[in-house]
Formats: structure tokens, C-alpha cells, sequence
């Protein structure tokens, strides 16, 4: 504590250099935090995935169909829970540029084999009971500002209903949370009952298959079982772990995941640049000063921890608020897109990541400067200040 | 017995190929109590000399002896405490922090003590008091003049009660007045508080304050300006 006003004397000496230090690694850390809340948004589904949870598609394109009929062989085969069917609906909201997924499905299984779904028990009640009505996700209510109560209307061109019309009406009938941070809350749910009766053609069709099995570690046999048993019939399958699932779907978009390390990489490595040149720098004007202190009697352990406490000292107050306030603005509802990603929060594992990195950037930025210290020939330093 | 001794002392520099012998097998003893003025033409070795009985240089060859302690073999660790306990430097350019106020100059080698915040405190104020410095405490280095500097950096260099203190060019950035309270200090210092004073200087005229004086030439010292 005594050795404060020292370290903060020599922070002080060029205030505006410090504090454009301390600006650059708070906005580096803003952005840090930032983005691994946009790549959580992106990669969450794969995070989120039940471990207890298979999907069943076609085995060559998702886009395929797959007999109704499937549903009792699935549920008769050993190991496996449960199972629902779901269909790609495809619809937008008034233009196209309002795409987001919906989903019919059996309202009951559906809510039991997902419970990451958190419904208050009167909104659910009325979709139970009200087979035309569709429940909505948080991040797509907030997207479109819809309320329980309202009637939305979605155009799916993939799907004409008997009236020969592609718009489809819904009564919103819930508002969903997601029960598990990085649950995907963007979509829309509704009664496949409705959608068998209402739709044109496809009769007996779906489109996939969420089947729960009893044992997670048994889910590759499970799998295999299912798809032996489709096997050679007209419509062969492929079962895969939910986790899988989403990442095949992710991959579709390119890998995600790294593009988002790659800039993080360079964000953080401009960072350690920028802040090692600064208590490098300061350091540099110093030499005189900490020969001196050398000379005075301070240990270069002693001359090693102020070096090092001035370049945590700049990370710590720089990183941190960064990160703080990046949680901040992530945390009120800063969503850049207003609904339009999945989810938006800032994981765990990426704030202690960034926690980390901060105090790797103390570290890396004190080291040079610290290494010369350590070095300095008293003699020396004092010729040169003469 | 004297305060330091130094038998046979070397100390070269090796520029290239060629070798600089800026101290040949030195012989010199320095009584305690003792005001010793160290002169000699510029680069005859009389800041090399100070640096290593200060022990922030180390010698070639040759011991070096101070209060009965070899300083010239000591490790740099336990050669870093010894200073802080045993010496008092003075620069010729102050060398104060230019961030830190008169008192927290002051107060530097204190930090090394276990002593309490109000502790160190009264000895800055003493020590300040001393060098007649008590109503600049709260004063930064370029708020001072250079001799008030320099009085700033005599109080640093006591405020730890050291029995020896080393004064390389004390007065040779100051005009005469200035000069002369620095020297008024140092022998204040001598006489009254009992420091054995050495002080490399190029101006005669301070040398005379001293008790006496050694030149410093061809890596020798003599009593007389040649040898
Ligand atoms: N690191 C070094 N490398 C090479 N030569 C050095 C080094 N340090 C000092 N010298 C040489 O040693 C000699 C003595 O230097 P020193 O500083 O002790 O002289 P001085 O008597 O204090 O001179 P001045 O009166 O100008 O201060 C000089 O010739 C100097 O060039
Ligand atoms: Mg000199």
C-alpha cells in the first residue's frame, strides 16, 4: 500500500498517455465482450443442445420428408423416451427480410421433451386449449414488439393452406423464456394439429424428428437402432445427437465459431501492443529513476513488482470496466439486432476468458520493460541521464 | 580504524580491443568522521572511485572495506540492503522523482524500513527540518530552485541515517550562494551529526570546506594536484 503513490506518480506523469491507454484496452475489452456475446448467439445452439436429445431427418436432405407413420416405430424402440415431430414452416412476418423459424409441433410432447422452454402455466394452458393459437419466443417478441393477445399473420411460401392461400393466422397465446442461458428464444411454436388440417398437401409428411432417449450414453446405439430399422425402406434416416445437429446447421454458415476467435485474436493482440509500448515507454523515461531507487536500496524484485503493478494497475482498470460494461449493455437488453439473433448474452467461459486475458495483458505488457529493469547497470543508467 | 578501506583497487574498462585503466591497484583508508574532498581532472576516475565505495560499482580487483564489511565480493542482493543501511548519495543532478512531492522523495528509502506511516512521517520532517526545507514538503522537484533541489536530495540521503554519506559533485550545477549552504549542510552534517563525508568536487573553493583533500590522477591518489 505504501508503494501506491509511487506507481500512481508515475501513471500521473503523462496523464493523457495513460488515459488513452486506459481508453484503448477498455474499448478492446468492450468488443471482447461484445462479440463473444454475438458468437454465443451463433454457436449457443451447439453449447445448449440436450445431451439427452436425438434428431431424426432424412437421411439425405433435411428437406425430405419423412412418414408420420415413423412416430409409433420410433417410440416403440428401445431406449427411446419420447419423440415429436417437427416441420420447417419457412413463413416471414409482412416481407421477406422477416424471416424467422416456426415450427409446428405436438404441444404437449414438445414442452416435455424441451424444458428449457419457460412458460407461465396460464399461457400455457391457453395454447393447450386454443389449437390455433402459437406461442412466441422472448428475442422475437421483443423483434417485433408482439404481445399475448395479438394475431399475427405468416406467410410460408413453402406451404399453401385449403383455402389456397399461403398466409396463415395465429393467436399469440405465450411469451417463452429460455430456461437455459443460450436457449434459442427467436422462434415461433404452434400445433401441428393445426397445420395437418390446415395444409394443402403433404398428408402424412413431417419433417423431423426430436426423439429423447432414457440413457445419454446410450444415445449412439439408440441412434443406430433407429436407423436400422428405416433402413432400405423408401425413406432411409439419419439420426444424430442434437449437438451434432446444430453444428451441421452451423457449419452451413461457415465456421462461425472461428471467424469470431480471429478477430477477438487480433483485437487482443493490438491491445498487448498498445499497452506494452506504453509502460514500455514509461519505463524507458524512467531507467535514471529506477537506478536510482536500485541505489537508494530497492531490491529489483521490489523495482520488478512496481513495474508490474503499473501494467496491471492499466489492464485491471482498463479490461475490467471494459468487461463490466460490456456486460452491462449485454445484459439490458443491448442486442444490436432487436431480436433478430437467437440469443445475446455474454457465456461464462468467454467473461472468465476475458478475465484471464486482462490479467495476461498486465503480464505480457510489464514483462519487457520489467526484463530491463531487472538488467539496468546503476552506473550506466545514471551516465546516460546526465 | 578507519571507516573504509580500499587495498589495491582496479577497475577497467575494456573498449574493443583496448583496456582503460581508470583505477591501478588503489590504496586509500578513510577515517570515520573524516570530511574528504576527492579532486582530479575530468575522467580521472573520481566518480568510478565514489560508485564503488558505495558499493553501486564493482571493482576489477582489490577489496573494499567499509565499517568492517567486504563490500567488493558481496552479492547483489545483500550489496542492495547494505547501501540502503550504510550510505547516503548524493548527485550532482539531485536525481529526485519529478512526480513526487519534497516529503515523498524524502520518504523513499524509509519505505524499505518496517517503520509505521506516522514513524516515517516525523523522520521526513526531521530530515526536511534539518536541511531547513520544512515549509517546501509538499512542493514537487520543479517547483524548487536547484540548490533547494539539491538540499531535498541531502535530507534523502540521511533521512536513513547512514554513517557514511557519498557526494559526487554536490554544488556543481549551483552558483556560489547555493553552493555554499550545500556545504554548510555537509559540514553541519560532519561535525554535528558525526557522517563521514566524501565529496568528489572541481571547484577548490568547496574543497577548502573539507578537512581534507585527496587528488585523484592516473588512476592513483596523491595529497598534491600532480603527481
Ligand atoms: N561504462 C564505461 N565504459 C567504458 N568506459 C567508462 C565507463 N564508465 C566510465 N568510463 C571511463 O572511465 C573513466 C573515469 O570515469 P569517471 O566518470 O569516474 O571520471 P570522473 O573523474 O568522475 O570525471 P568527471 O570529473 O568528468 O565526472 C573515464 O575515462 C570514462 O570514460
Ligand atoms: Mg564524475
Amino acid at each position: 500500500m505504501k508503494y501506491l503513490p509511487l506507481v500512481l506518480s508515475s501513471l500521473s506523469r503523462k496523464k493523457l498517455r495513460t488515459l488513452f491507454t486506459l481508453l484503448s484496452i477498455f474499448i478492446a475489452f468492450l468488443l471482447f465482450g461484445y462479440l463473444a456475446a454475438i458468437k454465443a448467439a451463433f454457436t449457443s445452439g451447439v453449447e445448449v443442445a440436450g445431451v439427452d436429445r436425438l434428431i431424426m431427418t432424412d437421411k439425405i436432405t433435411i428437406i425430405n420428408l419423412l412418414p408420420y407413420a415413423y412416430k409409433n416405430r420410433i417410440l416403440a424402440t428401445e431406449g427411446v423416451d419420447a419423440a415429436v415431430q417437427s416441420t420447417w414452416f419457412g413463413g416471414y412476418y409482412q416481407q421477406p427480410r422477416n424471416t424467422f423459424a416456426q415450427f409446428p409441433v405436438v404441444a404437449e410432447e414438445y414442452l416435455e421433451i424441451y424444458p428449457e422452454i419457460v412458460l407461465p402455466d396460464e399461457q400455457r394452458r391457453a395454447w393447450l386449449e386454443d389449437r390455433g393459437s402459437a406461442i412466441i419466443g422472448r428475442a422475437l417478441a421483443t423483434r417485433f414488439d408482439w404481445q399475448v393477445g395479438d394475431r399475427v399473420p405468416i406467410l410460408s411460401p413453402l406451404w399453401r393452406n385449403k383455402d389456397g392461400k399461403n398466409i396463415w393466422e395465429f393467436d399469440i397465446a405465450g411469451i417463452f423464456d429460455a430456461g437455459k442461458e443460450g436457449f434459442d428464444t427467436s422462434g415461433m411454436l404452434f400445433h401441428h394439429e393445426f397445420f395437418r388440417q390446415g395444409r394443402a398437401f403433404g398428408e402424412g409428411l413431417v419433417g423431423w424428428y426430436i426423439i429423447r432417449v432414457t440413457d445419454p450414453d446410450q444415445s449412439e446405439d439408440v441412434a443406430r437402432r433407429l436407423d436400422g430399422q428405416f433402413a432400405n425402406s423408401s425413406n432411409e434416416t439419419r439420426t444424430v445427437p442434437e449437438k451434432a445437429f446444430m453444428q451441421g446447421f452451423l457449419n452451413q454458415i461457415g465456421n462461425i465459431g472461428a471467424i469470431f476467435s480471429a478477430i477477438i485474436g487480433v483485437v487482443v493482440f493490438t491491445l498487448l501492443l498498445i499497452t506494452g509500448n506504453t509502460v514500455a515507454q514509461s519505463v524507458r523515461e524512467r531507467t535514471s529513476e529506477l537506478a536510482v531507487m536500485s541505489i537508494l536500496g530497492f531490491s529489483r524484485l521490489r523495482l520488478l513488482s512496481l513495474v508490474f503493478i503499473e501494467s496491471f494497475f492499466l489492464a485491471i482498470v482498463g479490461g475490467g470496466l471494459g468487461l463490466l460494461v460490456a456486460q452491462l449493455l449485454v445484459e439490458s437488453g443491448g442486442d444490436p439486432t432487436n431480436g433478430f439473433l437467437p440469443a445475446f448474452f455474454i457465456p461464462g467461459e468467454a467473461l472468465w476468458a476475458g478475465v484471464f486475458l486482462v490479467l495476461g495483458v498486465g503480464l505480457i505488457s510489464g514483462a519487457f520493460p520489467a526484463s530491463r529493469a531487472l538488467r539496468m547497470q546503476h552506473v550506466d543508467a545514471l551516465r546516460r541521464a546526465a | 580504524m578507519a571507516l573504509v578501506e580500499v587495498k589495491k583497487l582496479s577497475k577497467e574498462y575494456k573498449r574493443g580491443v583496448e583496456t582503460v585503466h581508470v583505477l591501478r591497484d588503489l590504496d586509500a583508508a578513510i577515517p570515520e568522521g573524516d570530511f574528504l574532498a576527492l579532486m582530479g581532472p575530468s575522467g580521472s576516475g573520481k566518480s568510478t572511485l565514489l560508485n564503488l565505495i558505495g558499493g553501486i560499482d564493482k571493482p576489477s580487483s582489490g577489496t573494499i572495506d567499509v565499517g568492517g564489511q567486504r563490500i567488493d565480493n558481496m552479492p547483489e542482493r545483500k550489496l542492495t540492503q547494505w547501501r540502503a543501511q550504510h550510505v547516503g548519495f548524493v548527485f550532482q543532478l539531485y536525481h529526485l522523482m519529478p512526480m513526487l512531492t519534497a516529503a515523498r522523495n524524502v520518504e523513499l528509502p524509509l519505505l524499505l524500513t518496517g517503520l509505521s506511516r506516522s514513524e516515517r512521517k516525523q523522520r521526513v520532517a526531521a530530515a526536511l527540518a534539518l536541511v531547513g526545507l520544512s515549509d517546501r514538503a509538499g512542493h514537487k522537484p520543479k517547483e524548487l530552485s536547484g540548490g533547494q533541489e539539491q538540499r531535498v536530495g541531502i535530507a534523502r540521503a540521511i533521512v536513513s541515517d547512514p554513517s557514511l554519506l557519498l557526494c559526487d559533485e554536490p554544488t556543481g550545477d549551483l552558483d556560489r550562494k547555493a553552493g555554499d549552504e550545500i556545504l554548510d549542510l555537509l559540514d553541519g552534517l560532519n561535525k554535528e551529526h558525526n557522517k563521514t563525508v566524501v565529496m568528489v568536487t572541481h571547484d577548490p573553493h568547496a574543497a577548502a570546506r573539507a578537512k581534507r583533500t585527496l587528488y585523484l590522477n592516473d588512476g592513483l591518489l596523491g595529497t598534491e594536484p600532480e603527481a
